[in-house]
């Protein structure tokens, strides 16, 4: 029977909730942590941000009437306590397949976290989790090598990689810029990395950096018989002055180049990750903005969903945090994403805030990096929380080593040899951590020199965001 | 202050990867990298290289893979075996893990000279 047309406002709830639907293996799914204005009630308010950000608008429109609206909506499925948090709530929303192209995260996020979040019946808004369904991870190009072929390109095994962003982030022309990496590489370090503000400044033009670095890792390489590699960061004012650039690493060689995909934009990201798939350049991925969007409990998006909107564009390594250094990170939670950026499947676990199964089905995985504000006291832990499949980047903890980079590049590469001999032979890594540096240190003076240096050094904040957690 | 000993002209510069900024693992430390290979269900695999030729993705292979193998003896036999065939080769242990198809573990357990 065909309905008929009545123009007017009508309660969202009368056809975006609804609580007895049985999601899809094909829906996306996601999950909103709500907190809504006063007097407004949950299922209303649920059913409104699966209105707005699906099919929806404000007011009845004939148009509705030439559509199969009822498919195509979203639905507001389910409604949960916050534990610890009565101010708000999470609203879980299913949205048919059918409403996103293929392949785009730019149209799926475009829809999940656009007009809605500015909804005025709502307080604050917060995009917890999706579940991409196996369906649509399937049309999407994904990392562009993914870890195992890294490791088989890099002929590094068995161990965490090691990086070093180098400092200061601005003002070194080309030529001393270049002088700091092949300090780094030739004592050990298999990665430098373009700081992510370092794109083309008057001081250092991107060509002229690429040149002087290029020679820098020809020669760390001829010396230590190793393959090593140097982020450059080809993050442009337009996605064709990124692909110039891009392919200029390329045309000289360079096995890895890196993109800050939130300021660079996701459309740009996927771009440039097809192009080094297909031109065989490992991709490193800043994340720039990330705590803008993610460090609010209650207000933005979770950065377990930018990490999953990266794997899907496209990068073979993403910042993810690193619990221990001076940059915000719960542990629970930081174990959440890392196993989101590298595992095939990762099971709904509340207590690392994950509200989905996620089947990445044969999806390349994607290296965690942990940097920011770590030395060699932390590579145990580090070792430890992230396991070999990660990048740990030590910028600070490697050129402030009192005898330089190299010499800071050594140290780090010590430690964490050390530490992966120790956790092979069953040692516990966080509890005998000093012991096993200690011991290390005997036959290398550089790692001595730089637990001397800092040993003082902890960052020891309460973190902002947790994971929601009972408190009575 | 101490300068960092390393150039183009001084062979033991050169260096192969995992483990190789740690001294030579002593005997007790080989049998309990090959323990852990055993524990995780890898499959162990030797191979070996001129010193001069280790820069490529393909050292020779000593034989087969040890498929299934989990003594630790039998595996260290081996490895002693090629290092005795090829006494003046970079001799590597590896674990093969056949679900990532990568290498879970890999190490030098005999040091030729670097060029």
């Amino acid at each position: 029977m065909a309905k008929t047309y009545d123009a007017g406002v009508k309660e969202y709830r009368e056809t975006y909730w609804m609580p007895d639907y049985t999601p899809k293996d094909t829906d996306i799914l996601a999950c909103f942590k709500v907190t809504p204005q006063d007097g407004v009630p949950r299922e209303e308010i649920a059913a409104a941000v699966a209105a707005e950000s699906s099919t929806g608008t404000w007011t009845t429109v004939w148009t509705d009437l030439l559509t199969d609206l009822d498919y195509y909506k979203g639905r507001a499925y389910a409604i949960e306590d916050v534990p610890g948090d009565d101010t708000c709530f999470y609203a879980f929303v299913a949205y048919p397949i059918d409403l996103f192209e293929e392949g785009s995260v730019v149209n799926v996020m475009t829809s999940l976290v656009g007009n809605v979040f500015g909804f005025k019946a709502l307080r604050a808004l917060r995009l917890e989790d999706i579940r991409f369904p196996i369906a649509y991870v399937m049309t999407c190009n994904g990392p562009p090598q993914g870890i195992q072929l890294e490791r088989d390109i890099l002929n590094k095994y068995g161990r965490p990689m090691l990086g070093c962003t180098i400092k200061p982030k601005l003002g070194l022309s080309a030529k001393n810029y270049g002088r700091a990496c092949y300090e780094g590489l030739r004592g050990g370090l298999d990665f430098t990395k373009d700081d992510e503000n370092v794109n083309s400044q008057p001081f250092m033009r991107w060509r002229a950096r690429f040149d002087f670095v290029m020679e820098a890792i020809h020669k760390a390489e001829a010396e230590t018989g190793e393959r090593k590699g140097h982020y450059l960061n080809v993050t442009a004012a337009t996605s064709d002055e990124m692909m110039k650039r891009a392919e200029y690493a390329k045309e000289i060689g360079a096995p890895i180049i890196m993109h800050d995909y939130i300021t660079g934009g996701w459309s740009a990201n996927t771009q440039l990750a097809q192009w080094c798939q297909d031109n065989g350049l490992l991709l490193h991925i800043h994340r720039a903005m990330h705590a803008v969007l993610d460090r609010n409990p209650h207000h933005g998006i979770h950065f377990r969903v930018l990490a999953k909107i990266l794997r899907l564009s496209g990068g073979d390594h993403l910042h993810s945090g690193t619990v221990v250094g001076k940059l915000e990170g719960d542990r629970e939670a930081t174990l959440g994403w890392i196993d989101i950026m590298r595992d095939s499947f990762i099971k709904e676990d509340r207590s690392r805030g994950i509200f989905f199964d996620q089947d990445w089905g044969a999806m390349p995985g994607v290296f965690p990096v942990a940097s920011g504000g770590i030395h060699v006291w932390h590579m145990p832990a580090l070792v430890n929380i992230f396991g070999d499949d990660s990048v740990l980047q030590f910028g600070g903890g490697t050129l402030g080593h009192p005898w330089g980079n190299a010499a800071g590049a050594a140290a780090n590469r010590v430690a964490v040899e050390a530490c992966v001999e120790a956790r092979n032979t069953g040692r516990e890594l966080e509890k005998e951590g000093k012991d096993i540096l200690t011991a290390a240190a005997k036959h290398s003076p550089e790692l001595a020199a730089a637990m001397e240096t800092w040993k003082e050094i902890k960052f020891e904040f309460d973190t902002v965001d947790k994971i929601d957690a009972a408190h009575k | 202050m101490q300068d960092y000993e390393s150039s183009l002209g001084n062979a033991s510069s050169r260096k192969f990867e995992t483990f190789s900024y740690l001294p030579a693992l002593t005997p007790e430390q080989i049998r309990a990298q090959i323990e852990y290979i055993v524990s995780k269900g890898w499959n162990p695999g030797i191979e070996h290289t001129e010193p001069e030729h280790a820069n490529g993705h393909y050292w020779y292979m000593w034989k087969l893979p040890l498929f299934g193998e989990t003594d630790v003896d039998v595996i260290l036999k081996e490895v002693e075996a090629c290092h005795t065939a090829h006494p003046d080769n970079h001799v590597r242990l590896l674990g093969f893990d056949n679900f990532a198809q990568s290498a879970g573990a890999s190490m030098v357990i005999y040091r030729g000279e670097t060029v």
